[in-house]
């Protein structure tokens, strides 16, 4: 069949539709388990945030670090990120750099060599 | 004009061609609210102690659209693995929820949410004259508990002509109970359940104001930064619900027909963009309302 051998010459490890379309069903079991634990997480930022860490930094890092988890939930398993094409990677990273940098000159923005 | 590779991998990239697309759109607007989110982090961490506010969100509505938003992700997968597994119908109805869920979530915001914080009215009263109003700002007592001073008088204003009418002298507010009540230790932090404003009156003088204004974009850095991303995140979810609207229209059932795999591949790539609005959600609901 043409479009076995395309996507076989395209990556080596690459799986047929037809094999992809009889994994879908295993994967639905998946999804729900991931959207219950994601509203589990919500109840869960929901409740630290009336917890007192100290300080509203340390509140602050709590709930970030409870969003990124849940974030990253959603875009490995949701998003099929957590098994994709190496372009799609390649791409993320460079987006990533750049975002980075983005917040990086909100940082700038305080650093003074002259009256420190 | 025939697009090609939609169904099959383009042999350079590995990959049907929307999914590259979708992805740089992706990356592009990772950039967008990047650059919304770094201004959000720069104003919050430079304003005055005090001046940044907590608890002015409906925090169960919040969460209640939080659920509905993750919900709808899920759903839109499922559609998704419906197609794939060719159930036409059982993907039907995983799009409608779908798209009710995105429905509802819109709703809330701007029947329910925005209107809320448009009738509500904060006064910043000028830093000498934070002890004449101390009896609505409790200062003594958050200070000795090491708490970030009050600045603000918020509730419910009573005479809506002193926003635009030089002569009225005073503004008539209806308190919240943070200022009704504001050396109770209860008030300290902010409330789960929202609290209406009170019975009790207060009356500023305006030449005491620093600020004031209905809870509008330009009330402050807070509602300008709050209204500015969940007014461009309501915008994609409104997006995504019309482009899955016409997915679930007759019209896509003549795709399924003819190519099955194309229709799901669009789903795929709408849900993609569904899943990066929910992921921005994951970050916006505790930074504007939790925190």
């Amino acid at each position: 069949m043409d479009e076995h051998d395309e996507m076989i010459a395209a990556d080596g490890h690459a799986v047929p539709d037809e094999h992809a379309a009889h994994n879908v069903a295993k994967h639905v079991r998946k999804y729900l388990l991931v959207g219950l634990t994601l509203i589990t997480f919500t109840a869960i930022t929901v409740f630290l945030s009336y917890v007192n860490f100290g300080t509203m930094k340390a509140n602050v890092a709590v709930a970030m670090l409870v969003a990124t988890f849940k974030a990253g939930l959603v875009a490995a398993i949701f998003m099929h990120l957590s098994n994709e094409k190496q372009l799609i990677y390649r791409i993320l990273i460079f987006t990533a750099f750049f975002v980075l940098g983005l917040f990086f000159l909100t940082y700038l923005a305080w650093y003074d060599p002259v009256t420190r | 004009m025939e697009i090609p590779y939609t169904v099959t991998a383009r042999p350079d990239t590995g990959l049907w061609n929307a999914k590259v697309g979708i992805w740089l759109f992706l990356a592009s607007e990772v950039m967008l609210f990047g650059g919304l989110f770094s201004a959000y982090v720069f104003l919050r961490l430079d304003a005055d102690p005090g001046a940044w506010p907590h608890g002015l969100l409906n925090v169960p509505v919040g969460t209640m659209n939080t659920a509905i938003l993750i919900a709808s992700s899920v759903t839109v997968v499922l559609a998704w693995a419906a197609l794939k597994m060719r159930r036409y119908n059982a993907y039907w109805w995983y799009m409608l929820v779908t798209i009710l869920c995105g429905v509802i979530f819109l709703v809330v915001k701007l029947a329910y949410e925005w209107p809320q914080k448009f009738e509500h009215f904060g006064a910043f009263i000028k830093k000498d004259k934070l002890e004449k109003y101390e009896k609505y700002l409790g200062n003594h007592h958050l200070a000795e508990r090491g708490l970030p001073p009050r600045m603000e008088i918020s509730g419910h204003l009573h005479n809506h002509e002193a926003l635009h009418d030089a002569n009225v002298k005073e503004y008539e507010i209806a308190l919240d109970p943070v200022n009704a009540d504001p050396t109770n230790p209860a008030m300290d932090r902010p409330h789960f359940l929202y609290v209406p404003a009170t019975d009790k009156i207060a009356t500023i003088e305006k030449e005491d104001v620093e600020y004031a204004n209905m809870f509008l974009p330009k009330h402050s850095a807070y509602f300008a930064s709050y209204f500015t991303i969940t007014g461009l995140h309501g915008a994609h979810v409104l997006g995504g619900v019309l482009v899955f609207i016409y997915m679930w229209l007759p019209v896509s059932k003549k795709l399924y027909k003819r190519n099955p795999e194309h229709l799901a591949n669009r789903v795929e790539v709408a849900g993609l963009f569904w899943h990066f609005v929910d992921l921005v959600w994951i970050f916006v609901f505790p930074l504007f309302y939790l925190l």
